[in-house]
């Protein structure tokens, strides 16, 4: 493994340095018939599941085909990828927001064979590689962050949990009979990443206990005003403590004290003082939040809400969370009415039905406690349902 | 043969949606056979690790990646994010595993020739895998080494003409839908502004002076598909300010069921036909249509422009002609003080070169944040503590009533000294001459 240069002189830094540049600009990379006709789109149809055509003043056509992907790419599917848009598309692709793939053809014709090219791919393990679908009243790909794979405040997996969920609700990612379109999306900490707080369905990892002091080690790893400083609730305080070093010295150390009963477990401190790990095997878990939405659409944006307080970890497969996020998209997919996204939905049915009609059950932890914010979610009327 | 055992992780490979697990092995596999005899300046087993130490966690419950760590390149404070494994004997692979943000192009198009150039650095000087894309929008690179990461960005540079992302308390890349490049409902373009705006603040994006991180996000119709409305501190979301355009033949082909409502995405259960009572004009939220003489009509003075009426039937009707933005303030995830959804602060600018009246108003707020800003604290938790009405003065704007829900509840007004004739120094002896102790 011989280190070879790309060019770069670490003796003069500044010699050819090119900084600031920023992406490169859009526009070297649209497909011609999206430069040709930006700004100039009349209306689109979803033709089928995973395919959509928009139409253009100029009378232009352009067939679109989406597919899943797991967020996590290695560079060998990327240049799969690669050769899929080479194959079909002129060498152009996109990727969506929520991290699924799109090639863009011409014709009807041939985004039905793209279609059925992109379904036939398996892996080695026979999954689908390019999964079709994604669109309308259905489900798509569930974005999320990094998880065990990579994040170190992380409660859970999220590249597992996703797989999961997504293998559990498969087929309403390939079809659009639900009433509304459904956002999952999950985050494996409360610092939410991938910000799931507005999502139909949201997923995210959590740790239930305080923080576990490294109380040797903390004053050289962290400063202590910052961590105090770190707690949203003020459990955190200096102080003085004599311990036994690892060592076995007797000896008296700057380090912090917390009031446990105060902690609500967002890892703020931890983030900031990484003596203060708090993650644990059966603390830790999930908690599933649903019937948020950012669209302004009949209603407007709202947040997701606390429907199941805690899910343990269960890898590899999570039964309990896959089985739950169904339940709560069968029960949707059942009573609501077209249009209506779910967290409409629970409205308007009132949310003791939602806790009925999805079979979920009801426990002090989803009555707010926390703040201002909690009051404006008590109920302050008679009118409610038995 | 793999080099860990892996029996957790392997139940992750049944099952139809894509497999990384399957992705990392046969990553893994590629890279022992170097059928491309790349020169790998990391480890060669980098992705063997990596399942090695996922299936750590998956027996443990808990992550195996210890805290951050300051790497980065000469005079970027952000676009990096160090990365180390508690576990470095076991798995010297991953021992260090850093992130490289990589600014994406506006609207995430490509060509397959600037992917395989950026696949053929990766694979050579990390680890051979990505997050396509980030949360925030980045190309994500996952897993290099310290030694590498000048190399990596002298290559995006020098060869791909293309820059490192937002980390840390500093603007963060800014992100934007598809807008006009293939969407009807683009009310300004929003891959231009992004990226005018990412190059504008290309100061702000590479060397923190912020209190904590900032993310602007471009939506270009209230649908909010970047989902800015929801966790951006600045949210650009397109709007008109004039009719909706109508096709009334196109009316009545959707009531005649000629055309399939909502673009055809309900298609996939039998809903009954389309009723334009019941589906558009009853589910308007400001009651703003009715149907007369069999034509569809609309009261536009009342319309709030939610999309769904142009959702439902887009072949009839288009977003209007007097076009801009709306811009939205301080939303975010709920640490530390819970979440917030952004708050409207600019109800309609239009969206023009050299974009003086946005940048006005970004540069605002930014120094009353960077003025007032506690560390670690986003705007949104700023402008609860000092009140909305301050954001609206700091950007020199009238208050009017679309910046609120309703009026206050509580008669707890801060009223200034300025606003009270006499102000507030008053003399007690006079006071006395009236009133006995």
């Amino acid at each position: 493994m011989a280190f070879v240069s790309s060019g770069y002189n670490p003796e003069k830094p500044l010699e050819n340095r090119i900084t600031d540049i920023g992406p490169r600009h859009y526009s070297d990379f649209l497909p011609p018939v999206i430069a040709k006709n930006k700004g100039k789109w009349l209306w689109h149809e979803i033709i089928e599941p995973g395919i959509l055509m928009h139409k253009a003043e100029s009378g232009d056509e352009v067939y679109t085909v989406r597919c899943g992907a797991a967020r996590l790419l290695s560079v060998g599917m990327i240049r799969e990828i690669c050769d899929i848009a080479d194959k079909f598309c002129g060498g152009h692709l996109r990727f969506t927001t929520r991290n699924n793939i799109e090639f863009m053809v011409g014709t009807l014709e041939e985004a039905k064979k793209l279609k059925e090219y992109l379904n036939s791919q398996k892996t080695s393990t026979g999954n689908y590689k390019f999964p079709v679908g994604g669109t309308g009243a259905g489900i798509t790909n569930i974005v999320h962050t990094q998880g065990w794979v990579h994040c170190h405040t992380p409660a859970t997996d999220a590249s597992g949990t996703v797989k999961v969920v997504l293998d559990e609700l498969f087929e309403e990612f390939q079809q659009m009979r639900l009433p509304a379109q459904v956002r999952i999306a999950m985050a494996c900490c409360l610092n939410m990443c991938g910000a799931v707080h507005c999502s139909d369905i949201a997923i995210l990892g959590y740790h239930r206990k305080p923080p576990i002091i490294d109380h040797e080690w903390l004053d050289n790893l962290c400063e202590i005003p910052l961590a105090v400083a770190a707690c949203p609730v003020g459990a955190i305080r200096p102080t003085k403590k004599e311990i036994v070093t690892e060592k076995g010295e007797t000896k008296t150390v700057n380090t912090v004290a917390i009031k446990t009963d105060r902690c609500m477990f967002c890892g703020n401190c931890y983030t900031m003082c990484p003596s203060l790990p708090l993650a644990d095997k059966e603390g830790d878990g999930l908690v599933i939040m649903a019937g948020g939405k950012v669209s302004n659409r009949i209603s407007n944006p709202k947040f997701s809400k606390v429907v199941v307080a805690f899910i343990p970890n269960e890898p590899p497969r999570w039964p309990t969370l896959a089985k739950t996020v169904r339940q709560i998209l069968e029960a949707y997919a059942k009573d609501a009415r077209k249009y209506e996204r779910l967290g409409d939905w629970a409205e308007r049915i009132g949310w003791e039905r939602f806790f009925e009609k999805t079979g979920l059950e009801f426990s002090e932890h989803m009555i707010d406690d926390f703040r201002d914010p909690a009051y404006y979610t008590w109920r302050q009327t008679t009118n409610f349902k038995f | 043969m793999p080099k860990h055992e892996t029996p957790l992780l392997d139940q992750l490979q049944s099952g139809p949606w894509p497999s990384f697990v399957t992705d990392i092995k046969e990553e893994a596999e590629r890279r022992h056979k170097n059928e491309r005899n790349v020169e790998f300046q990391v480890p060669v087993d980098v992705c063997d690790d990596l399942l090695g130490l996922l299936e750590l966690s998956y027996n443990d419950g808990t992550t195996h990646w210890k805290h951050g760590g300051i790497v980065g390149v000469f005079g970027y404070g952000g676009g990096v994010i160090g990365r180390y494994c508690d576990q470095p004997e076991k798995f010297p692979g991953v021992a260090h595993f850093h992130t490289v943000r990589v600014a994406q192009p506006a609207g995430l198009y490509y060509t397959s020739e600037y992917l395989r150039q950026l696949c053929d650095i990766w694979e050579m000087r990390g680890s051979g895998l990505t997050n396509m894309h980030g949360s925030t929008g980045d190309i994500v690179l996952l897993g290099t080494t310290t030694p590498q990461l000048e190399e990596i960005f002298f290559e995006l540079t020098h060869k791909m003409n293309t820059d490192l992302g937002g980390s840390g308390s500093n603007l963060r890349t800014p992100s934007c839908c598809l807008g006009e490049s293939r969407c009807e409902w683009a009310c300004y373009d929003t891959q231009e502004l992004c990226y005018q705006m990412t190059m504008e603040y290309q100061d702000e994006l590479h060397r923190p002076a912020f209190p904590y991180k900032f993310k602007f996000k471009f939506d270009g119709c209230p649908n909010c598909c970047v989902a800015s409305i929801a966790r951006s501190d600045m949210a650009f979301i397109g709007t008109w300010r004039d009719e909706i355009r109508i096709d009334q033949e196109a009316v009545a082909a959707y009531i005649g069921g000629e055309l399939q409502p909502n673009a055809g995405a309900h298609s996939g259960r039998d809903w009954g036909p389309f009723d334009i009572q019941k589906e558009v004009i009853d589910l308007c939220p400001t009651e703003c249509m009715w149907i007369e003489d069999g034509k569809l009509m609309i009261n536009n003075r009342e319309c709030t422009r939610c999309m769904h009426c142009i959702n439902v039937m887009p072949r009839a009707l288009r977003i209007g002609n007097d076009r801009g933005l709306s811009i939205l303030v301080g939303a975010k995830a709920p640490i530390l003080d819970g979440a917030q959804m952004g708050s409207l602060l600019v109800p309609f600018v239009k969206v023009e070169e050299p974009y003086d009246e946005i940048k006005e108003v970004i540069e605002n707020i930014w120094e009353w944040w960077m003025e007032e800003g506690k560390n670690r604290e986003r705007l949104g938790e700023l402008i609860k503590r000092q009140g909305l009405a301050k954001a609206i003065s700091v950007v020199g704007l009238k208050p009017m009533p679309q910046h609120v829900q309703e009026p206050r509840h509580n008669p707890y007004i801060f009223w200034k000294e300025e606003d009270v004739p006499g102000g507030w120094d008053r003399d007690i002896a006079e006071y006395r001459k009236h009133h006995q102790r």
